[in-house]
C-alpha cells in the first residue's frame, strides 16, 4: 500500500509543475504524466478496464491540447495579480480542506467497503448475462441506460466541435 | 509540390504498425465481455490508429480511403444500432432486457446482446473521434495562413 | 485516511489553478486535474484489502472482488471527460482566432 501514497505524491508534484511552469507546451506535457500517474494508480487498485481506457483517452487528449497550442506563441504580458484575490483564494481552498477533512473522517476505512450493491452484483452476473467480466455485464446489461446516455453526450461533443469550427465566410 | 508528412523514416515504421494497432483494436473490442477493455477502448484504439496515418503521411491519405461524409454515416449508424439493440428488449418483456441465447460462460460468442452492445459503442466513439481530429486539422489558424503566404 | 485526504489535495490543487490563472489553456489544464482527483477518490472508495479484479477466472474460482459498480460508473466518466475536452479546446481556438490571445482579461475587455 506504500506505492499508492508514493505514486500520490508524485502525482501531486507534478500536477505543480503543470501550474506553475509558464511554457504552454511543458505545461501540457505536465498533465500528460500526471495522467500516466493515474493509470498505473488504476492498476494498483486492480481496475484494468480503467487502466486501459485512460491511457488511451490521456493520448487523445494531448494530441487535441497539442494541436490548439503549437501554433499560438504570443507571450502573456506578466501583470501582478492582485493580493486581495489571492488572499481569496487561499481563504476558500482553506476552508474547502477543512471542511473536507471533516467529512472524511466519517467514510469507512481504507479497503473495507460496504459492497451492499457489489455483491449481488457480483453473485448474479455469469447467471443472467452469461459475461466474464463483470464491469462489462453491468455497464452493458445491468446498467445499460446509463451507457445509452453517455453515448449521447459524446454524439453532442462531435457535433459541438464540428459546429464551432466550421469555415464561416464569403465565397468569392 | 512540397513534401507532405514527416520524415522518409516515420513513414516507413508506419505502414508496418498501423494495421497492428488496428488489428489490437478489433482484439480488444471482440473479447470485451472475457477480459479487459470493451466498445469503448476499442473505438479510441480504432481512432487512434488513423490519426497515426494522418499524422505521417498527411490528411490525404486517411480521407481518400474514409472521406468525412462515410465518417458521418458510420457514427450515426453505430448510434442507431444501439437504440434499435435497446428497444429489441421491447420483444421479451422490458426495454434493454437481454433477449438474445447466452452460450456457455468464458465462449466468444456467449452473453447475448452485450457482444453487439460493443460493436455499436465501437463504430460510434471511432468514427466520432476521427472526425473531431479532422476537423481539428483542417482548421487553420490564421498565423498558419500568413506563415504559408509570404 | 491519508489516501482520501491526498485525494482531496489534489483536487484543490486544480480548483486553484482555475480560479487564478489568466491563461485559457491553463484553466484547461486546471480541469483536466479536477478531473482526474475525482475518478481516483471513487476508486479509492471501492478498494478491497487482498481484493482481485473483478474477471472471473476459468481454472481457479475467486471469492473477493473488489467492488466493481464504482468502476463501471467511472468508465464512463472518463470517456466523458474526453468529450468535454475536446468541445473546450474547439472553443478556445475559435476565441483565439478573433481575439489573438489567450489572456481572459484582454477578452473582456476587447468583446463586443
Amino acid at each position: 500500500m506504500i506505492e499508492l501514497h508514493v505514486i500520490l505524491i508524485l502525482m501531486i508534484i507534478v500536477a505543480v509543475m503543470a501550474i506553475e511552469i509558464e511554457d504552454l507546451l511543458s505545461s501540457i506535457i505536465a498533465l500528460g504524466a500526471v495522467g500516466m500517474g493515474l493509470s498505473l494508480q488504476f492498476l494498483l487498485l486492480k481496475a484494468p478496464d480503467l487502466a486501459i481506457t485512460q491511457l488511451v483517452v490521456e493520448i487523445l487528449s494531448l494530441i487535441i491540447l497539442i494541436k490548439a497550442t503549437v501554433g499560438t506563441g504570443i507571450p502573456i504580458k506578466k501583470e501582478k495579480m492582485s493580493l486581495a484575490y489571492l488572499c481569496f483564494g487561499v481563504l476558500f481552498i482553506a476552508i474547502f480542506l477543512g471542511l473536507g477533512l471533516k467529512a472524511v473522517k466519517e467514510l469507512p476505512a481504507f479497503g473495507y467497503p460496504l459492497m451492499k450493491m457489489g455483491s449481488q452484483y457480483i453473485a448474479e452476473a455469469v447467471k443472467r448475462t452469461g459475461a466474464t467480466n463483470i464491469v462489462a455485464a453491468i455497464i452493458l446489461d445491468f446498467r445499460g441506460y446509463d451507457t445509452l446516455g453517455e453515448a449521447t453526450i459524446l454524439f453532442t461533443s462531435v457535433i459541438g466541435v464540428l459546429a464551432v469550427l466550421r469555415k464561416t465566410g464569403k465565397i468569392k | 509540390m512540397k513534401e507532405r508528412g514527416m520524415s522518409l523514416i516515420v513513414k516507413r515504421i508506419t505502414k508496418i504498425t498501423v494495421s497492428l494497432i488496428f488489428l489490437f483494436g478489433v482484439y480488444i473490442l471482440l473479447h470485451g465481455h472475457l477480459t479487459p477493455g470493451g466498445g469503448f477502448a476499442g473505438g479510441v484504439i480504432i481512432a487512434l490508429s488513423f490519426i497515426h496515418l494522418v499524422l505521417a503521411f498527411g490528411k490525404e491519405s486517411a480521407l481518400r480511403r474514409l472521406s468525412e461524409a462515410a465518417v458521418s454515416v458510420i457514427e450515426s449508424c453505430g448510434g442507431l444500432m444501439f437504440w434499435g439493440i435497446a428497444l429489441l428488449g421491447f420483444m421479451g418483456g422490458y426495454f434493454f432486457l437481454n433477449v438474445l441465447p447466452k452460450g456457455r460462460p468464458f465462449d466468444l460468442f456467449s452473453s447475448g446482446i452485450i457482444m453487439l452492445c460493443n460493436i455499436a459503442i465501437f463504430l460510434k466513439v471511432g468514427a466520432g473521434l476521427f472526425s473531431i481530429f479532422i476537423a481539428l486539422a483542417i482548421f487553420r489558424m490564421p498565423s498558419e495562413d500568413k506563415r504559408e503566404n509570404d | 485516511m491519508s489516501l482520501y485526504f491526498l485525494c482531496l489535495v489534489l483536487f484543490s490543487l486544480g480548483i486553484w489553478c482555475l480560479l487564478i490563472k489568466k491563461n485559457l489553456i491553463k484553466k484547461i489544464v486546471g480541469l483536466g486535474i479536477t478531473e482526474y482527483a475525482i475518478n481516483l477518490f471513487f476508486i479509492l472508495l471501492g478498494y478491497r484489502v487482498d481484493g482481485e479484479a473483478p474477471i472471473l477466472d476459468k481454472y481457479n474460482p475467486i471469492t473477493n472482488f473488489v467492488d466493481p459498480l464504482p468502476q463501471a460508473l467511472i468508465l464512463t466518466s472518463i470517456v466523458i471527460g474526453l468529450g468535454i475536452t475536446a468541445l473546450m479546446v474547439a472553443i478556445t481556438i475559435r476565441l483565439y482566432e478573433k481575439y489573438r490571445t489567450f489572456d481572459i482579461n484582454e477578452i473582456h475587455r476587447l468583446r463586443g
